[in-house]
């Protein structure tokens, strides 16, 4: 079954053509990988799916609905989970609080529901040692850590990732795969932008290049690897 | 209080300090029910007059420090609540008690529509608005000229004798009818200022205290995980218009004389109560009640300097914004970790309870 299914979405800031008729499905319980240089429009094509931007043209279907015009909120609450590429914590809450907000309203829980379900998120996370500290004073990789762990805690049935593996030592990494392979495994379908290509392909099934707001090519990581446009694009990167 | 729940871990809110102080604080209140058996009128007005600026200042507060709203238009509805007291006591023959509720809901009313022009508009823009919207409020009932018009009116005398329980406050103290309308006006003002600060107490502790700090920090992440945002500012500010409104009746029912300049006066309703909350301490319930001491003690000791007294004014609140930014209890609160009105949620792990506590 198709949960995500976007149609010619285009997205102008000015002249500057960000989403250029960009078409692709996305099957419940799969796991997609987005890469592309920067600036290629990645974090603006999980704007437009998340409704954090509105589509110039071009429709966003979602488990079979077109949520093309409706709210960032509302696509939350359909189930639709989100980390920033530029962590925004709730600077003032603690990184506990910040859980509970996307937990006790993402799926519209009471605060005693969820308590549980927030410290296994933190435990897998690795934040609970953090808890109790306001989100503000946190370390980069703490910011990047409580993103993810915010957006598992509104429990998405599609879990959008951006780039959250980025200045990670190798081992941290290798936590990191684990953790997002058991959301996976748990029949969450992840969508996930990362520059970090062997954590990307360690999890997902398939990949979609993005350049220039372009569409370039989606398939089998191998396959995509292997095309001559995206090692052009790619040039200097090996895998 | 702890949230308990049925299995391994629980999440804390109150300090030792906060229950230290909520038994402080019943005694603090019981002794200020008392208060007109023991102190002279001239205190029992002053209080009134702490009293109902706190009000003003925690529903400010409420706003701009927790709803981001930075409002310099509250004055509308202080002078709105005011004239709905007058205008339904006078006119419809409402007794002026029960219409304090009233000056509360038109308030509540008048906030619709200001938020509907005031919302499209963000920050500094957000804050003119008001200011302007408050204007025009002020210019059109100036014109009203049953409640006479620019130079404003007073209760009548067959009003102000016909308060509700002012015989039985007569009977109880032995007083004259006006130190009578004192004491009750003085005791409304107490359950108005306790009602405002547990009710926002209350919200604090739920939920949507959660979401409205989360849209204060961040409003894109706040949406992205399913609060509601728009909603959640007008709830605020129809609560805080409701709350200001009534406050503003009872103001003018103590005062029995109203006119458009001094109800809808940006200086009283709106300036002051801006200093008493940034130098008190925005974005805490503490900071508004040690800032109208503060601002309490500087008025009466600057009394006398005229002009000079705004001057100085100034001159502290950009001090304390400069050293202090989260005021006078922030900086006391930074320093001792004590927090009266805890809203912090901690959670624990029994196991390990009370090592590795932060923030």
């Amino acid at each position: 079954m198709t949960i995500l299914s976007l149609n010619n979405v285009s997205k102008s800031f000015g002249a500057l053509r960000v989403a250029d008729s960009i078409t692709f499905d996305v099957v419940q319980g799969e796991a997609l990988g987005i890469i592309g240089p920067n600036g290629a429009g990645k974090s603006t094509l999980f704007n437009l799916i998340t409704g954090n931007l509105k589509c110039d043209a071009g429709t966003v279907h979602y488990i079979g609905e077109d949520v093309t015009r409706s709210s960032a909120m509302q696509r939350c609450l359909n189930g639709m989970g989100r980390s920033f590429q530029i962590p925004q914590p709730f600077e003032k809450l603690t990184v506990y609080e910040n859980l509970l907000v996307a937990a006790t309203f993402g799926r519209n829980a009471s605060e005693q529901a969820v308590i549980e379900d927030c410290a296994a998120i933190l435990e897998q996370t690795e934040m609970m040692p953090r808890a109790n500290a306001v989100a503000g004073s946190l370390s980069l990789l703490e910011r990047k850590r409580l993103e993810l762990a915010r957006a598992m805690a509104t429990q998405p049935k599609l879990l959008l990732l951006d780039e959250i593996a980025g200045g990670l030592t190798e081992g941290e990494c290798q936590t990191l795969i684990g953790t997002i392979k058991s959301i996976h495994s748990s029949g969450t379908t992840i969508i996930w932008i990362e520059h970090v290509l062997h954590a990307l392909t360690a999890v997902v099934e398939r990949l979609l290049v993005l350049d220039f707001g372009k569409l370039v090519a989606i398939g089998e990581p191998d396959t995509i690897m292997e095309s001559k446009e995206v090692r052009e694009i790619y040039l200097g990167i090996d895998v | 209080m702890t949230l308990i729940n049925a299995s391994s871990h629980r999440v804390e809110i109150a300090t030792s300090a906060s229950r230290l102080a909520a038994i402080a604080g019943f005694v603090i209140v019981v002794l200020l029910f008392a208060a007109p058996a023991f102190v002279s009128r001239r205190l029992l007005q002053d209080l009134f007059f702490i009293l109902t600026m706190l009000g003003l200042a925690q529903c400010w507060n409420l706003l701009a420090g927790y709803g981001g709203l930075v409002s310099i238009g509250q004055q509308a509805f202080v002078g709105i609540g005011a004239y709905a007291l007058f205008g339904t006591s006078i006119l419809l023959g409402v007794n002026p008690v029960p219409a304090i509720l009233i000056g509360g809901v038109v308030a509540a009313l008048l906030a619709i529509p200001t938020a509907f022009f005031a919302f499209r508009l963000a920050g500094a823009y957000f804050a003119i608005g008001t200011w302007v919207i408050a204007e025009i409020v002020r210019l059109l009932v100036a014109q009203w000229k049953m409640l006479g018009g620019g130079t404003g009116t007073s209760l009548p005398n067959s009003i102000r004798r016909e308060f509700w329980f002012t015989e039985t406050i007569q009977d109880l103290f032995g007083v004259r009818a006006a130190a009578s309308r004192d004491i009750l006006a003085y005791w409304l003002a107490l359950i108005l200022v306790l009602s405002v600060i547990g009710g926002i107490y209350w919200l604090l502790r739920s939920r949507r205290g959660l979401a409205l700090s989360a849209v204060r920090d961040n409003l894109q992440a706040a949406r992205s995980v399913g609060v509601d945002a728009l909603r959640m500012r007008w709830f605020v500010f129809i609560s805080a218009a409701f709350g200001t409104g009534m406050i503003g009746a009872l103001i003018y029912m103590q005062k029995a004389r109203i006119s458009p300049d001094a109800a809808f006066s940006v200086q009283d309703w709106t300036a002051y109560v801006i200093f008493i909350v940034v130098i008190g301490g925005i974005g805490t319930i503490e900071g508004p009640i040690i800032g109208v001491l503060v601002f309490f003690i500087l008025q009466a000791l600057l009394a006398d300097f005229g002009s000079w007294y705004l001057m100085i004014l100034g001159v502290i609140g950009i001090a304390v914004m400069l050293f202090a930014p989260r005021g006078l209890w922030g900086l006391f609160s930074d320093r001792t970790g004590i927090q009266l009105f805890p809203i912090r949620r901690r959670l624990v792990r029994p196991m390990i309870s009370n090592d590795k506590r932060e923030g």
